[in-house]
């Protein structure tokens, strides 16, 4: 049986949402049985990108960021967008250790820590048009212990 | 936030979540101490840590950046499990200090 559950997110680009971000997809996340380290994935990655957006997308000021999330056959999907800034070149800011903001201490592994975490990360952006960022990850590793295990 | 100064040395209890969010509050107040109490060395407490994202990375690496020009140390104490992994990934483990306790 193929099931499909969707969830959109809409709130202001302020730090003190990143918190909110993580707790409200986690939540959303907690029907598919993902395991302790499946839920953290999700949740370091869902960070990083709702602070790129803060940072980076809208450099300070206030903006909305949008968050679509969907579940579909075991796999997890989501969206984080912004209308900020955008991204000039896509592949240098993804590169490891690439800042622009090396003064605000940036680690420049924002975007490591999206691909180690997730299966597949693409981001879409220009100059001007704001920045999507669609993640994917299988989750069931939890299930299949379960299921391959004999008791 | 908690923060225990011993002679030279500044523990710093990181609060449960290490995001963008609490790393601003935390450099600051770190920095602050560093200059004002004549730090050499500092510990990062993860105790109270389940969560760490790459703004708290840059916490660590930029103390790391002034305590190392001092000639001290940086140490991470009570990591767990996945602490110690995003300090792995991060390559943080190659310029601090990780105190593994025995068993």
């Amino acid at each position: 049986m193929k099931t499909t559950n969707e969830m959109e997110l809409l709130f202001d680009s302020r730090s003190e949402n990143e918190g909110f971000a993580r707790v409200a997809v986690s939540a959303f996340l907690t029907q598919m049985n993902p395991t302790l380290e499946e839920v953290e994935d999700v949740r370091t990655a869902v960070s990083e990108a709702v602070t790129n957006a803060i940072i980076h997308g809208y450099e300070g000021k206030e903006g909305k960021i949008r968050i679509l999330s969907r579940i579909c056959d075991g796999v997890f999907y989501i969206e984080i967008k912004d209308d900020g800034v955008g991204i000039p070149d896509v592949a240098k800011a993804m590169e490891p250790l690439f800042t622009t903001k090396p003064d605000l201490e940036r680690s420049g592994l924002g975007f490591v820590f999206m691909q180690s975490f997730m299966d597949e990360v693409e981001v879409e952006s220009k100059s001007g048009e704001g920045t999507l960022v669609k993640m994917k990850k299988h989750i069931g590793k939890g299930q299949e212990i379960w299921t391959t295990q004999s008791l | 936030m908690d923060y225990l100064v011993e002679e030279n040395c500044l523990t710093i209890f990181l609060p449960r979540e290490v995001d963008h969010h609490y790393a601003e509050e935390i450099k600051k107040e770190a920095d602050r101490l560093i200059e004002r109490k004549h730090i050499k060395h500092v510990i990062f407490d993860f105790k109270n840590t389940d969560f760490m994202d790459s703004s708290g990375i840059g916490v660590i690496m930029g103390r790391y950046r002034q305590i190392h020009l001092l000639g001290g140390e940086v140490w991470a104490v009570h990591a767990n499990e996945r602490m110690k992994k995003i300090l792995n990934m991060s390559g943080m483990t190659k310029i601090i200090q990780l105190f593994e306790e025995e068993k």
